[in-house]
């Protein structure tokens, strides 16, 4: 009976143990295929030139138009993301501080919107591009990426924010200080490690994300220059070359996935260490 | 005569509740214009039509969602059966078993695979699992496969949705209060046991939810499985052949839907029904994990 007992411990425990293992060995194996593959191809025109005459085909040039354009997108979207999204979260915890039952009801309202995938994002741009006139362009991706984004900010600063004691708010509220001081002198403040966290999770999400561009940023060969031009991005340029019955094409989208994964994993990593160096100055 | 401060204290408060009331509104302005553009489909053909019809031709003008919708859930469902499983084991490990070293290994481990784009997977999939199906698991069910299959959709989904799932059952398992756990362990139970009978039954309103809201999020994927799944319109039972679930519907023919009539609208249809049913699955289950937090 015992024996059992103890049977039953060693062979659960060991199972969970390599269910956590293999987590880490299914992240190193895609990492190193994407990187052994990619920079196979990788060479230093693919980061600085943009796709020339016949590329399609196996030609000369680059993906920088689409590194361009994707940057440009992911910043865009998050500074748009950011004026929506730090507001409304200093709003909920400095304005609803006192009613709990509609703070809890908003964050879970936010929370479901942050289950909304990102290809319904792309169909609305697309609608609301139509409505609007608008071409595929720069203008309409920022747009459609910063909706897509804007939960996540909310939702990833909050949750720092709401950490902050209460007693912080009293005490400058008692010194006479307005709510919009609260939220933006001492909240903002306090919770700028969560802020820089919820910002880069936000660009990571916009810069990665391929079909809410799809519809909306177009695809150009070209660096756009204005807002009204279409911009290529970096995910549907794997996307498409990979499609590519030409190996030299379907090499390119290798280099651009390990481009890209590269890019998300500086992404992460700064996010943890930004974090901790920033929360070594506020008040605890 | 208001001062300075007062002034600016109300602008920004009202900056402030816009955005916020905006955010809150978006999922119904999405579903409202989503709903207008799908009009013109709704008015010709009744929604039990659509949803149980498989006669798909645009040219036509026939609309049938039902393959669609199978491969959808036939995806999903794979990808759970792989994925739910180790989400529990390794959710379990990480906070009752593992040393404090090792947590800190996974964090950063969970983070980098939640936030891995979605096109990465796709080219993973393409490079290791679609080769996997074609050449070692679907000769060993006697079988054959070109490998882009529901089944290396399922697979990639499977990982995509592992630390998704994963992050909310840990959070889950570490509300369950210790002093719970060491009462039956002074009872005499082992440690196992007291898992498996306080931790995990006393949690099972949220491991159930997070199981749910991962299947939502694996319903909704799109380019990592489209790029896998072999995009072909067909309802079938057997995972080894091609699928074609909603959301890749949607993205792969945005180019000719306005040359074709009512292929916009069917489009837009397909994005509201994924809309509507993922929005569900959310409320549903995230209002069970905010009760078992409140608590």
């Amino acid at each position: 009976m015992k024996q059992a007992k103890l049977i039953e411990e060693k062979i659960f425990k060991s199972l969970s143990g390599i269910a956590t293992y293999s987590l880490i060995a299914i992240l190193a194996f895609i990492i190193v295929v994407i990187f052994v593959k990619g920079f196979n191809a990788l060479s230093f025109d693919m980061i600085t030139k943009t796709p020339k005459g016949g590329y399609y085909y196996g030609g000369e040039g680059g993906v920088l138009n689409a590194i361009i354009g994707s940057l440009y997108i992911a910043l865009g979207a998050t500074l748009i993301a950011v004026l929506i999204g730090v507001p409304a979260a200093l709003f909920i915890n400095v304005h609803l501080v006192r009613h709990k039952k509609t703070q809890t009801t908003v964050r879970y309202f936010l929370d479901a919107l942050w289950g909304i995938p990102s290809i319904v994002y792309g169909a609305f741009g697309f609608t609301l591009m139509l409505y609007l006139g608008m071409n595929a362009s720069l203008l309409a991706g920022i747009i459609t990426v910063a909706l897509l984004i804007a939960p996540i900010v909310v939702r990833t600063f909050d949750e720092v924010l709401s950490k902050i004691p209460i007693g912080m708010q009293e005490s400058v509220l008692a010194m006479g200080s307005t709510k919009t001081e609260t939220a933006f002198k001492i909240m903002l403040k306090q919770g700028f490690p969560g802020l820089i966290t919820a910002i880069l999770l936000a660009f990571g999400r916009g810069i990665g994300d391929a079909a809410s561009v799809l519809f909306t940023a177009g695809y150009t060969d070209l660096i756009p220059v204005n807002l009204d031009e279409p911009a290529a991005t970096l995910p549907l340029a794997i996307f498409f070359q990979l499609s590519s019955p030409i190996p030299e094409v379907r090499e390119r989208a290798y280099a651009a996935a390990a481009i890209l994964t590269i890019i998300i994993l500086i992404i992460s990593l700064s996010a943890r260490a930004l974090s901790r160096r920033y929360s070594k100055t506020i008040i605890k | 005569m208001l001062s300075k401060r007062k002034i600016s204290d109300r602008i920004s408060n009202g900056w402030m509740i816009a955005a916020l009331v905006c955010i809150l509104l978006l999922p119904v302005i999405i579903g409202v214009a989503l709903y207008f553009k799908s009009a013109p489909l709704l008015s010709e053909h009744t929604l039990g039509e659509l949803i149980t019809s498989s006669n798909w031709h645009p040219n036509k003008g026939n609309f049938g969602f039902w393959p669609f919708i199978t491969s959808s859930m036939y995806v999903t469902l794979l990808s759970f059966v792989f994925a739910a499983p180790v989400c529990l084991l390794a959710g379990i490990y990480l906070t009752q078993f593992a040393s404090k070293k090792l947590i800190d290994i996974m964090h950063p481990v969970i983070d980098i695979l939640a936030g891995l784009p979605s096109v990465i997977y796709g080219v993973w999939g393409v490079l290791i699992v679609v080769p996997f199906t074609a050449n070692v698991l679907a000769p060993l069910f006697n079988t054959e496969s070109s490998g882009y299959s529901i089944l290396s959709g399922g697979i990639v989904l499977a990982i995509m949705c592992i630390p998704y799932m994963l992050n909310m059952l840990i959070e889950i398992f570490n509300t369950v209060p210790r002093g719970l756990q060491e009462a039956s362990l002074s009872l005499g139970a082992s440690y196992w046991e007291s898992v498996k009978h306080v931790v995990i039954r006393g949690s099972y309103p949220g491991i159930i939810s997070s199981f749910g809201l991962g299947l939502a999020k694996a319903f909704g994927e799109t380019l990592a499985v489209m790029m896998v799944v072999g995009n072909m319109v067909q309802a079938t039972a057997n995972p080894f052949k091609a699928g074609y679930p909603l959301p890749a519907l949607i993205a792969n023919n945005y180019g000719e839907m306005l040359s074709i009539p009512m292929y916009d609208s069917a489009l837009m249809f397909a994005a509201l029904l994924l809309l509507v049913i993922i929005l569900l699955i959310n409320l549903v289950f995230r209002y069970f994990i905010h009760k078992t937090q409140q608590r």
